[in-house]
């Protein structure tokens, strides 16, 4: 897919800076939340907006580069439209998290780190989210679903392609 | 008259349908004309019964444990709403339930039973009056009375909270910050993420202590990505905090300032190091900063800084309220208060368990985990997060203190408990220490970096299975790499990653194919 031009995505930056501009003014401490705010709007950080990023905090580009590509939950290129994160930490490996992961990457036919062909779901790894009591938990989209068997996990992939 | 209802909006009960449950409930109470209130109150964290559905009667709340959408309709025809018992998911009164009622509630003396969100509910159940004597004393007294209620840092490195405080009273500065670690990243840990969403007041009650103790005006709680609930349950609270004028330039009339904002992390492990975790917040990468200085004189922005974990600022408001005394009569040795366990992975009854210090791994997986979940046998638990050491039954004896797990070389941290059945690969989960490492090294130190990914390769070697004297080589390689790191790394994500790989090595030679002779000579 060809990632759209930046002019696309321009005025809705410009707005998320001048929102966390403080008297016009924005600190390097900002990056984050604006980071947040651009890839919650757009789902993702277009690489192209880099440039204007490093000028908008006086920075350089390689350190605004730098943050987003040290954090996995930044994206740089546009999602599938339903993200699964399945929870690879020790608890869910002990309820079974490997047999779920290899159940769910042939259910979607695409592997950790992919996406299907018709970029419907994508496959992520997660280091816990906290549900470890109630192990195997995964995240579709924003919804925690905890205690997940490979019959859950039909069930609720069932229901999103329902939806969509 | 209304009855009330109770159905969890934790996410862990949202993770098993709990709004569904709620939505049913409201359905079908409106379908029979019976009158209810439903309460949307936290969890209790006896997260192996969630949806845990509370109804409450002039006897106290009947629980009903496990409750799908599809159980609704049958819970009313045999009389739910009235508290009777004789549905099979119903629990009796909740508070007698062994599991709960075993349990010392200091911290968490609230979750479960109020409404999260309603400053009212928190205050009707004892909130803010830790806050309220803190504003008639001293910051000084403050900072004396957490010393010496002898409480230590809960995120696992146990350091004494009064002392940290103490250092950052007497730093002279313009401004100083209150810092919240909140980035809870361990596997089997959730107690940050419990008292963030089923009490949030509380953690704010602390944070705002903890500002008029040392002179900070401004704090950030830093809360990972992966909670999502949790900012949402904070900022709410932040919100009402500050319109009812217990947060903001006049903190309840003492005319001093305390401003406090939440930060969303972003998928970092390494964030939850705490100078790692001041580098985010400053806008920069995650990479770990030498000490010293320490954050308490050169802090964030280079401020005098506290910075403590959820657990740790959480439990200060019940210290101030009720005295240190009374705090420091509970625990062992130099461990003192409670630790809130949290019992999660291959067992039967997962969920929060705070108790005193003292009580045995033994209790704990089996009084009240009930054994593991899959029926077998449980063949070692990790305790500590992904950086702690795994224990094999030999130690399970041993009580629940810094100081215990300490001399068998292996940390208690922050309370988790994540429990493997004998189907678990020692080896395997060796290596996975050594491959999450490699994942989550900031980079900046080289045995972390470097050593982790030779780690990975060499128990590869291992678990291939090349014969006799060459593995006995590379188990001799991987014990001088673990050296390396544990002497070598700046902080503890390189530094501790040996701990689960050796205790593996140790107490399982035989899934890394040596015999127990062959591991000792090596």
């Amino acid at each position: 897919m060809n990632a759209p031009d930046i002019a696309t995505f321009s005025p809705a930056i410009g707005e998320i800076l001048h929102l966390h501009a403080h008297q016009g003014y924005l600190g390097q401490d900002q990056l984050l939340p604006v980071l947040h705010a651009i890839q919650d709007r757009i789902g993702f950080i277009p690489p192209e907006s880099v440039e204007g990023l490093a000028q908008s905090f006086n920075v350089s580009r390689a350190e605004v580069h730098g943050v987003i590509t040290f954090y996995h939950y930044f994206k740089t290129s546009p999602p599938a439209r339903c993200t699964v994160q399945i929870c690879r930490a020790e608890a869910c490996q002990s309820m079974g998290g490997d047999a779920l992961l290899a159940h769910a990457e042939q259910g979607l036919g695409c592997g950790l780190h992919a996406h299907t062909a018709d970029n419907a779901f994508a496959l992520e790894p997660v280091y816990c989210l906290g549900h470890c009591a109630t192990a195997p938990a995964i995240m579709i989209n924003d919804a925690i679903h905890a205690k997940v068997t490979p019959a859950r996990f039909d069930k609720l992939i069932g229901k999103v392609k329902e939806l969509a | 008259m209304s009855v009330r209802i109770y159905v969890p909006a934790d996410s862990a009960a949202l993770a098993l349908g709990a709004d569904e449950v709620a939505s049913a409930i409201a359905r079908e109470a409106a379908l029979r004309g019976v009158a209810i209130d439903l309460v949307r109150n936290g969890t209790r964290g006896l997260l192996y019964l969630e949806p845990l559905v509370e109804v409450e009667t002039a006897a106290g709340r009947v629980g009903f444990g496990n409750v799908d959408e599809s159980d609704v309709a049958a819970l009313f025809d045999a009389g739910f709403q009235n508290g009777e018992g004789s549905h099979p998911l119903a629990l009796g009164l909740v508070e007698q339930i062994p599991y709960l009622a075993r349990q010392t509630r200091l911290t968490f003396a609230r979750s479960g039973i109020t409404d999260p969100l309603s400053l009212d509910d928190y205050q009707q159940h004892g909130g803010y009056r830790g806050l309220r004597k803190a504003v008639a004393m001293t910051p000084a007294d403050i900072v004396a009375s957490v010393t010496a209620s002898g409480l230590r840092g809960r995120g696992g490195a146990a350091f004494p909270t009064g002392i940290k405080w103490n250092t950052v009273l007497r730093a002279q500065a313009a401004q100083k910050y209150i810092v919240c670690n909140a980035d809870e990243g361990d596997s089997g840990t959730f107690a940050d993420r419990i008292v963030m969403e089923s009490d949030p007041f509380v953690l704010i009650e602390g944070m705002t202590i903890a500002g008029l103790a040392v002179g900070a005006t401004h704090g950030y709680i830093y809360v990972r990505s992966e909670y999502p609930h949790a900012i949402a349950a904070l900022n709410h609270a932040i919100g009402t905090a500050t319109r009812a004028g217990l947060l903001g330039p006049d903190v309840a009339g003492s005319g001093r300032a305390f401003i406090l904002e939440v930060r969303k992390g972003a998928g970092a492990y390494i964030c939850g190091e705490e100078t790692a975790l001041l580098e985010s917040i400053e806008g920069k990468r995650g990479v770990v900063r030498a000490k010293p200085p320490l954050p308490a004189l050169a802090g964030l922005f280079g401020q005098p800084t506290v910075i403590n974990n959820v657990l740790s600022l959480a439990s200060v408001p019940i210290i101030l309220d009720k005295g240190a005394q009374f705090y420091q009569d509970f625990g062992m040795g130099r461990s003192r208060g409670t630790l809130p366990v949290q019992l999660a992975g291959n067992i039967k009854n997962g969920g929060l368990i705070e108790l005193a210090f003292g009580a045995t791994l033994r209790e704990i997986l089996y009084d009240y985990g009930g054994g593991s979940a899959s029926g077998r046998p449980i063949k070692t638990v990790q305790v500590g997060g992904p950086l702690g050491a795994y224990l094999p039954e030999s130690q399970w004896d041993t009580p629940l203190d810094y100081e215990a797990f300490a001399s068998l070389w292996a940390v208690l941290g922050h309370g988790g408990i994540v429990v493997h059945d004998d189907s678990a690969d020692m080896a395997k989960l060796a290596r996975y220490a050594m491959e999450f490492c490699a994942v989550e090294s900031c980079g900046k130190c080289t045995p972390c970096r470097i050593g982790s990914t030779r780690g990975v390769e060499v128990i590869d070697k291992i678990r291939k299975g090349s014969e006799g004297s060459e593995r006995t080589q590379q188990v001799i390689l991987l014990r001088s790499l673990c050296d390396t790191m544990l002497n070598g790394s700046l902080c503890a994500m390189g530094g501790m990653t040996p701990y689960p790989v050796l205790s593996a090595l140790n107490h399982y030679p035989e899934d890394f194919g040596q015999s127990a002779v062959d591991t000792r000579a090596a």
